[in-house]
């Protein structure tokens, strides 16, 4: 079993690299993500919103509605936390017993 | 939590670099439009300079910034920044569109002034959000 799990691990990172061939250059000027909408950002962004700093353009102008997500997601977390891992008052009721727990719950109630 | 009077060490080097810390994050966030950064990094520079007030100080740290604050500061940044993109719409522009925002100013001005406050209350809001990890993890939330 266990040798079997190292084949396969061969095998997938043999495939994986064997398809490495297909990826362009890095920096090739005629690859698909050079060709696209990156030239226009280059060309653009400086002209279109006095930003010399074009990461900053892209992230916060062209693609502000990805960054808007981004820090949705943040709140999401912070919120997340906090419901998971509130400290109860004790006077909000926290049951300390388990039976008491699951029957509240719904759960097995014999 | 240390107590105050646990080291002097750390009470006096705490009170020494948290305000670098802030001044720092305070360049990083608003100086995106020349250099590497913006609102994350900045925000979460400021995060640490209340982490480590937390960590240093104890108890007195949250008579400076309260529990409750750092998820005030998420919420107001998240709002500020829908709120900033709904106001192109209210001139013919797409949601985030700052060009649109104030019709009678230039656009290239407007692009520029609507990436500086996007930019501002992601800042505040990963400032709040991360704080409010923390307390939560620390400490186990408001109480």
């Amino acid at each position: 079993m266990r040798l079997a799990g190292v084949v396969l691990i061969a095998l997938v990172a043999g495939f994986l690299m064997w398809a490495t061939r297909d990826l362009p250059l890095r920096g090739d000027p005629q690859s698909p993500a050079s060709t696209h909408v990156s030239v226009y950002y280059i060309e653009n962004a400086l002209v279109d919103s006095k930003t010399p700093n074009m990461v900053t353009a892209v992230l916060a102008d062209y693609r502000g509605f990805d960054t808007f997500g981004e820090a949705v997601v943040v709140v999401a977390a912070a919120l997340s936390c906090l419901l998971i891992l509130l400290r109860r008052r004790d006077d909000q009721g926290v049951v300390d017993d388990p039976d008491e727990r699951r029957r509240i719950a719904g759960g097995a109630d014999p | 939590m240390t107590s105050r009077y646990d080291s002097v060490f750390l009470d006096v080097v705490s009170r020494g670099v948290v305000p670098l810390i802030q001044i720092f994050a305070l360049y990083v966030v608003t100086h995106g439009h020349y250099d590497p950064g913006g609102g994350f990094q900045g925000g979460v520079m400021l995060a640490a300079s209340i982490i480590l007030l937390r960590v240093a100080q104890g108890e007195e740290s949250y008579e400076r910034f309260p529990r409750a604050a750092g998820l005030y500061l998420a919420a107001f940044g998240a709002l500020a920044f829908c709120l900033l993109g709904f106001m192109p719409q209210l001139f013919g522009g797409n949601f985030l569109e700052y060009g649109y925002a104030i019709p009678p100013m230039e656009a290239v001005e407007l692009r520029y002034w609507g990436i500086f406050f996007a930019e501002v209350f992601i800042g505040f809001l990963v400032w709040g959000a991360l704080v409010a990890i923390y307390d939560a993890l620390a400490t186990g939330g408001f109480d």
